[in-house]
């Protein structure tokens, strides 16, 4: 029974525990058990928190048990990205410089679901505040993708995409700053949505580019993505930047897959030198399909995508520079050194971040100093316009524009540990929607031939226009499972069968 | 050699400038619902966004805009249509973020002007901007001989005061204002804090903290047209050390160019004990803030009805107050000052509003009142008599029931808590002897008593009657109307 549980949908989850057909204890324990049998060899958790989880779900029963109305993901276990801050859980970011921080508050996501009645199985790794597409960048080690466990479940919400893909949590929490949670779905064969920039708070999320982050879902299908992006989101009074308007229909959306009379762009700059064939070869696939649903296929260009790149790697360290500069080891989490306040911040910095965080924030403090500021970050606020300029005409001739997800399948663990270049290059595809605060996700569109791993398709739509997306994945999504018979995570057996 | 103030304006011309840091009299704090209440048991008014936990975000203070926009139009400043926060990065403990939210290249207000009074005449200083800022915790280091944290054993920190809206109000530089620099800037701080109080937007007491001021100064040589490197003195904290701070810089620097040398520029020290300055950090050892704009906030972008609004509700501020009680009250601009420094207008004109004569308000407040409140180290507005009670006191007074000294004692009883004046009189039995009969009496007595001066009164000798009234007002325990016992003495003895 415990992996029947595991296997189904959140969505056949909380109408099993509403109907009485399964406690959400039974649920939970389900998970748990997964996760005891598998994530040693995963190690997409960094903390489990069996006992709160069970109690969460004890209570989850007992309402059912009172006669009241249970939410809409009742007794569904989530796993939720260490960054997300969980009143009396710990919170790392994975970094070793907030070991032992045990927030006194709760964000408002994981507030909202709790209200929802899901249950928090635990806390997931990732690449340290979240910079990163690998997980290797975490103060406490990588996770490993379900797919092959030599390769990197991609990153930075590595360990969000790893449990929901390994059957440890049927939905999990990221963050995508540049990609980390679309490209971590992608190479994970899982659905994971960036939605609109300021669709979903911030607050209580540990910040590491504010202009860029954007808390999503995970889902093993487009409409348990839908259901957690439905809950989590909407206007938050506790965070400036969160949009005070209705959510869009996502679930709706989701239900109904039909793409025909949608006109589809398809962006003519990413692609070619760089781009895997096996996924790219899947990518025309898709847009064939796409095609043969009714849709109209167009090709655009976007111009200015080609400074996308480089233009985050200014605005996204310039934020962390600063967003960083509060872990000093005066208030909480790490404290290294003795002597002065100085010398002790300084020695705590030393010793609790990791290579790529420095890097970064060196890379931004550099970028913000006086006599630099205009030629760089001011620079790339210019190209940022120009980005957003470029989805504007797109989004004036179509309704959503497509590409890979991700350059390439998969790599190994190791492989580009060494070359920051070639791991920035991961997030190329994802990027520029960043820049732009538009909605976008990844759908698995199946398995590039030459290493028979999975590949994701970007979709991406206007700010508030989420439901777009849902649209298009429900389409590509029913069209692929019908096509192979079974979903394509049936195939993943880096785990065995 | 030491240069004398006087010596030193003869070959210099001094320009200054002021920046001066006012709390906000917000309810909550500037990002977040904490309360502002001053005094608060330490690090008990704090929350996730004011203590800067990882996740926790900021949002604006409506209030605060508000109070920063009044501030702007009372400055006679432009409001800002649109603009936004920047970040302001540095290190130091009693900085939960290791950056303060303020405002950098787009202030909310700017390009406006305050005038002051100064020896009878009026000066305009140009003001450059007024922008919000959250404030930083409060750092006390413990062991050291200094208080500083160098050579502390460990420091505490209070974060209360982190995140208490403040505002920076920053003049243009003031040149042209000679010998009289000390005094335009101090009455330039004088004037600001009237305006703030009026406004009802600080309370703006210095002792507290709630109003700060950094001064910059800077020489010219006369008649080069060339402006001198500038200091900034930091923590200026009263009135008086505003004036002390600039005259001393005045004479510090004229030393240092008389000698040959260069003024650096630097941040000082203000010393309330020697009334110097120390030098501080220096410009090359200046942090670089790194500002860039706060994206976890949204651009401030008042709606013109909204500025219009507030402005039609601002108050009648100090200038125009001075200018019609100056003219109601008949009185100068010296005496208006002296009782615009005692903290005195308010209750003079309630007074006077309450039916005493602006001359008789202003006798009691400035001249008993002021001399009691003194004794109680407290401003008059804070002794327990109302200006009502001190209003039927004066008409007491002018009806005759009582003669200035039983006035005093009337006002000793109210401040005493014996209730109203009318209640006190009563109490105390003070009602002044109007009965002729009973002064006649009196009269008869001290006339038999002292028959030698009685003799010389009737000789024509008028000015010896006040050894008899003197007696008669003995005998009659002070409640007898002098002029009326004199009228009767006289002619008793006519």
């Amino acid at each position: 029974m415990g992996r029947e549980l595991t296997r189904k949908t959140a969505t056949e989850l909380a109408a099993a525990v509403t109907a009485g057909d399964v406690s959400a204890v039974e649920v939970a324990q389900a998970h748990l058990d997964q996760i005891a049998a598998v994530d040693d060899r995963v190690r997409a958790f960094l903390h489990v928190a069996t006992g709160e989880a069970l109690a969460q779900a004890r209570a989850v029963d007992e309402k059912r048990a009172r006669g009241e109305s249970l939410g809409p993901l009742a007794g569904v276990p989530v796993a939720v990205k260490d960054l997300f801050a969980t009143a009396g859980l710990p919170t790392t970011c994975g970094s070793k410089i907030l070991s032992g921080w045990v927030p006194p508050y709760e964000s408002t996501i994981t507030a909202r679901l709790r209200a929802a009645d899901a249950v928090v199985l635990g806390k997931t790794n990732m690449d340290e505040f979240a910079m990163g597409s690998s997980t290797e960048n975490s103060g406490y080690g990588p996770s490993h993708n379900p797919w092959d466990l030599d390769k990197v479940p991609g990153g930075s919400s590595g360990g969000s995409a790893a449990a929901v893909a390994a059957f440890e949590a049927p939905l999990s929490l990221g963050t995508d700053t540049g990609g980390s949670i679309r490209q971590p779905a992608a190479v994970c064969g899982i659905v994971g949505t960036k939605p609109t920039y300021g669709g979903s708070s911030r607050y209580g999320v540990v910040a590491f580019a504010s202009s860029l982050d954007t808390p999503g879902p995970f889902g093993r299908n487009v409409r348990d993505t839908a259901l957690l992006h439905q809950v989590m989101s909407g206007h938050d009074p506790m965070d400036a930047t969160s949009i005070n308007a209705p959510v869009p229909p996502v679930v709706e959306a989701a239900a109904h897959g039909d793409v025909s009379g949608m006109t589809i762009g398809v962006v003519s700059e990413l692609a070619g030198d760089g781009y895997q064939s096996g996924v790219m070869s899947r990518f025309a696939e898709a847009v064939e399909v796409l095609q043969g649903l009714g849709a109209k296929v167009v090709e655009v260009s976007c111009p200015h995508f080609k400074y996308a790149l480089p233009a985050y790697y200014l605005i996204a360290p310039s934020e962390v520079s600063s967003n960083l500069a509060r872990f000093d080891g005066m208030r909480y989490g790490l404290r290294a050194g003795t002597g002065s306040a100085e010398e002790v911040m300084a020695a705590t910095r030393a010793a609790g971040f990791g290579a790529e965080a420095k890097r970064r924030i060196m890379l931004g403090t550099y970028a913000l100093s006086s006599g630099y500021y205009d030629a760089y970050y001011g620079k790339a606020q210019q190209v940022r316009t120009l980005i957003i300029r470029d989805f504007e005409a797109a989004f004036s001739q179509v309704d959503v524009l497509v590409s890979p997800a991700t350059p390439t399948t998969a790599f190994d663990i190791g492989e580009r540990a060494d070359d920051p270049m070639a791991m920035y290059l991961a997030d190329l595809c994802t990027i520029p929607s960043n820049l732009a605060g538009n909605a976008a996700l990844s759908v698995p569109v199946g398995l590039a031939p030459e290493n028979g791993l999975p590949v994701g398709l970007q979709v991406m739509a206007p700010p508030l226009a989420d439901d777009r997306l849902y649209r298009v994945a429900a389409a590509v999504e029913a069209a692929f499972d019908s096509r192979r018979g079974h979903p394509l995570l049936d195939e993943a057996k880096g785990l065995g069968a | 050699m030491t240069v004398t103030y006087e010596e030193a304006l003869t070959r210099y011309e001094p320009v200054f400038g002021l920046e001066t840091h006012v709390e906000l009299g917000t309810r909550t704090k500037m990002f977040c619902g904490c309360i502002t209440t001053f005094g608060g048991e330490p690090n008990s008014q704090v929350c996730p966004v004011c203590l800067g936990l990882p996740g926790s975000l900021p949002v604006v203070n409506r209030t605060a805009i508000e109070y920063a926009i009044r501030i702007g139009l009372a400055l006679n400043c432009s409001i800002a249509s649109w603009c936004r926060f920047a970040r302001k990065n540095y290190f130091y403990p009693d900085m939960p973020k290791n950056f303060q939210i303020s405002q950098y290249d787009e202030p909310l207000c700017s390009d406006g002007y305050l005038e002051v009074s100064v020896a009878g005449e009026i000066v305009r200083v140009g003001i450059e901007r007024v922008h919000l800022e959250e404030d930083t915790g409060k750092s006390l280091h413990v062991g050291g001989a200094t208080g500083r944290i160098h050579g502390a054993e460990y420091s505490l920190v209070d974060y209360n005061r982190a995140g208490i809206p403040l505002v920076e109000i920053v003049t243009k530089p003031v040149p042209g204002t000679q010998a009289l620099a000390p005094d335009v800037a101090r009455s330039y701080v004088t004037e600001l804090r009237d305006v703030l109080r009026s406004l009802g937007v600080s309370d703006v007491r210095m002792e507290e903290g709630s109003m700060r001021c950094d001064v910059n100064t800077s020489l010219s040589v006369r008649g080069s047209g060339v402006w001198g490197t500038r200091t900034e003195t930091k923590n200026v904290n009263s009135l008086r050390s505003v004036e002390r701070a600039v005259r001393s810089e005045i004479s510090r620097q004229a030393e240092v160019l008389d000698a040959g040398g260069r003024v650096i520029q630097e941040t000082r020290h203000f010393h309330e004990d020697s009334g110097e300055t120390t030098s501080g950090r220096s410009k090359e050892e200046a942090q670089d803030y790194r500002y860039f704009p706060e994206p976890d906030l949204v651009p401030v972008a008042p709606s013109a009805d909204w500025v219009s609004s507030i402005g039609a509700s601002l108050p009648e501020l100090p200038s125009a107050r001075r200018t019609r009680l100056i003219a109601s009250w008949s009185v100068t601009e010296l005496e208006f000052d002296s009782m615009r420094n005692a903290g005195a207008l308010d209750v003079v004109e309630a007074t006077v509003a309450a039916g005493a004569s602006s001359a008789d308000a202003r006798k009691w407040w400035m001249g008993e009142l002021a001399r009691r409140a003194n004794e109680a180290g407290v401003e008059v507005s804070y002794l327990a008599i109302t200006p009502a009670q001190v209003a039927r006191v004066s008409a007491l007074v002018s009806a005759g029931t009582l003669n200035d000294r039983l006035a005093r004692e009337v006002l000793d009883g109210v401040l005493a808590g014996e209730g109203t004046p009318d209640e006190v009189v009563e109490k105390r039995g003070l009602a002044v002897v109007s009965d002729d009969s009973a002064l006649l009496a009196a009269i008869d007595e001290a006339v038999a008593a002292n028959p030698d001066v009685a003799e010389k009164v009737r000789s024509g000798k008028v000015a010896a009657s006040g050894v008899i009234v003197g007696a008669v007002m003995k005998a009659t325990r002070g409640k007898a109307d002098a002029a009326r016992v004199r009228e009767l003495v006289l002619e008793r003895l006519g």
